[in-house]
């Protein structure tokens, strides 16, 4: 569903992402880690191409990344992505932030868009502040609809960013939760996170980053207990 | 001191001093609408990636910023035309001064608004496959315009006290019919008093108004 190949990108002169090559597979959820800086956020951003890459090549449900030809405003539907920071709109209300784009991108109409948004708000748990702004909500609330209105757009595959770690402890739970959920209805993922927990339990592979490559890969219990690399030993060491 | 004064007189003037008013007014109401247009499209140019739309933004804002408004009306009016081949009426010529030169500060302030929406919302607008039209119509310029109205008020006033400097290309808005009356008629002091009088009419009402919307605005 997801190839990357040799996937490199610099920033100037600085080289964050030097060739990641990975394959993800229709309902997979891949969990990634690593310390700050290692290229995580930027590896996700060049999936929905929030980035452009400098070389290499990713292909997601066919359409090649590299092509200019290609439709990206077509793929970033296929593609929902979720922020560390909620990143919700606040001048519309909360069933507003999850019908705008099925509105303008799908064109559906109001109505349908509406009982799209409410059904989706209701799946998140948060029904009852449909008529709400994003700034009377918490952040985990925040999030839960960040996650709605990302799904109203039904899209195949979903990037998550560190969903969790702009929350206070006791929120944590509540996201996590909904991501399960969406992990046990099947969706893709692909988690930027350093909730070890949820790896374990939901994630079918967890790839570790350091400087831009992808050092180590595997299934979370061999990752966690038995890592090969040293960099893997000594930032699960640190984190633990 | 009032006494010597014929305060009474003013009121047979009036009509006069009304079209100056009409003038005033026009001008600012026109010129402030294109002005907002010209600032909303120079302001997107500004923080556009276009390098072209962002380079002839730049231009345009540095010079207007750069020269004062009194040159830019004596050359609107006096060296334009010899360029054009085209007299224009002092009444369009400084709809134009008050246009273009609002409108190059309220590109300033487009941008700055803009400038100031966390990068965020547009990548969210964008990951949710908005275009990058439908994410700056429905996410950005809402917000954006939003932050905008306090500056944007400031600017308003500016530009209506700098119709007063049209009287020098013969547009007869407040000032140039104040002066015309008082040098017939020896009565400056009530005259000019009357002038400022309505400005101060124009400038405080404007802010009144845009109290009101701000507060309308904020709450939600
Ligand atoms: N827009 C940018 N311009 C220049 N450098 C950038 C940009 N975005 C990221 N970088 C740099 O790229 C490197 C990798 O950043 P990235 O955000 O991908 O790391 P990360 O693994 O997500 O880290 P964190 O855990 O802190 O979120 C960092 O050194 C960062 O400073
Ligand atoms: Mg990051």
């Amino acid at each position: 569903m997801i190839h990357v190949e040799n996937l490199c990108k610099k920033f100037g002169d600085l080289e964050v992402l030097k060739g990641i090559n990975c394959h993800i597979h229709p309902q997979e959820v891949v969990c990634v880690i690593g310390p700050s800086g290692s290229g995580k956020s930027t590896f996700l951003r060049c999936l929905n191409m929030l980035e452009t890459m400098t070389s290499g090549e990713i292909v997601i449900d066919g359409d090649h990344l590299s092509d200019p030809k290609t439709d990206i405003n077509a793929v970033r539907t296929e593609v929902g992505m979720v922020f560390q920071q909620f990143n919700l709109f606040p001048h519309k209300s909360v069933v507003e932030n999850v019908m705008l784009a099925p509105k303008l991108v799908r064109k559906l109409d109001k109505g349908e868009a509406r009982k799209r948004a409410l059904a989706l708000l209701e799946k998140v748990g948060i029904s009852e502040k449909a008529d709400s702004y994003p700034e009377q909500l918490s952040g985990g609330q925040q999030q839960r609809v960040a996650i709605a209105r990302s799904l109203a757009m039904e899209p195949k595959m979903m990037l998550f960013d560190e969903p969790t770690s702009a929350l206070d402890p006791e929120l944590v739970g509540e996201v996590l939760e909904v991501m399960k959920q969406l992990a046990h209805e099947g969706m893709t993922m692909v988690v930027v996170t350093h909730e070890m927990g949820f790896a374990r339990e939901v994630g079918d592979r967890v790839l570790f980053m350091d400087g831009g490559i992808i050092e180590e890969e595997g299934d979370p219990e061999q990752i966690f207990k038995a890592p090969k690399s040293e960099r893997t030993k000594a930032f699960l060491n640190k984190i633990l | 001191m009032i006494g010597r004064f014929d305060w009474t007189g003013v009121i047979e003037f009036l009509p006069e001093i009304l079209k100056g008013l009409y003038y005033t007014l026009l001008i600012s109401i026109v010129g402030l609408v294109i002005g907002f247009a010209l600032g909303a499209v120079f302001g997107l140019g500004r923080v556009s990636k276009n390098k072209f739309a962002y380079a002839i933004s730049t231009v345009y804002i540095e010079i207007i910023r750069g020269t004062p408004v009194l040159v830019q009306a004596i050359w609107i009016f006096y060296a334009l035309p010899l360029i054009i081949h085209y007299t224009l009426d002092s009444v369009v010529a400084g709809i134009i001064v008050i246009a273009v030169n609002s409108g190059a500060y309220i590109a300033e302030i487009v941008r700055g608004a803009v400038d100031s929406i966390a990068k965020g919302q547009m990548e969210a607008g964008r990951s949710l496959g908005l275009n990058q039209r439908q994410t700056m119509q429905h996410i950005i310029w809402p917000q954006a315009l939003k932050r905008m109205i306090p500056p944007l008020g400031n600017q308003f006033i500016i530009s209506i006290k700098d119709t007063s400097l049209l009287s020098v290309i013969l547009v007869p808005e407040l000032i140039f019919q104040g002066r015309l009356i008082a040098a017939n008629h020896f009565n400056a002091v009530e005259i000019y008093t009357t002038v400022a009088i309505f400005y101060l009419a124009i400038t405080l009402t404007l802010s009144l108004i845009l109290r009101f919307v701000e507060r309308r605005l904020n709450v939600q």
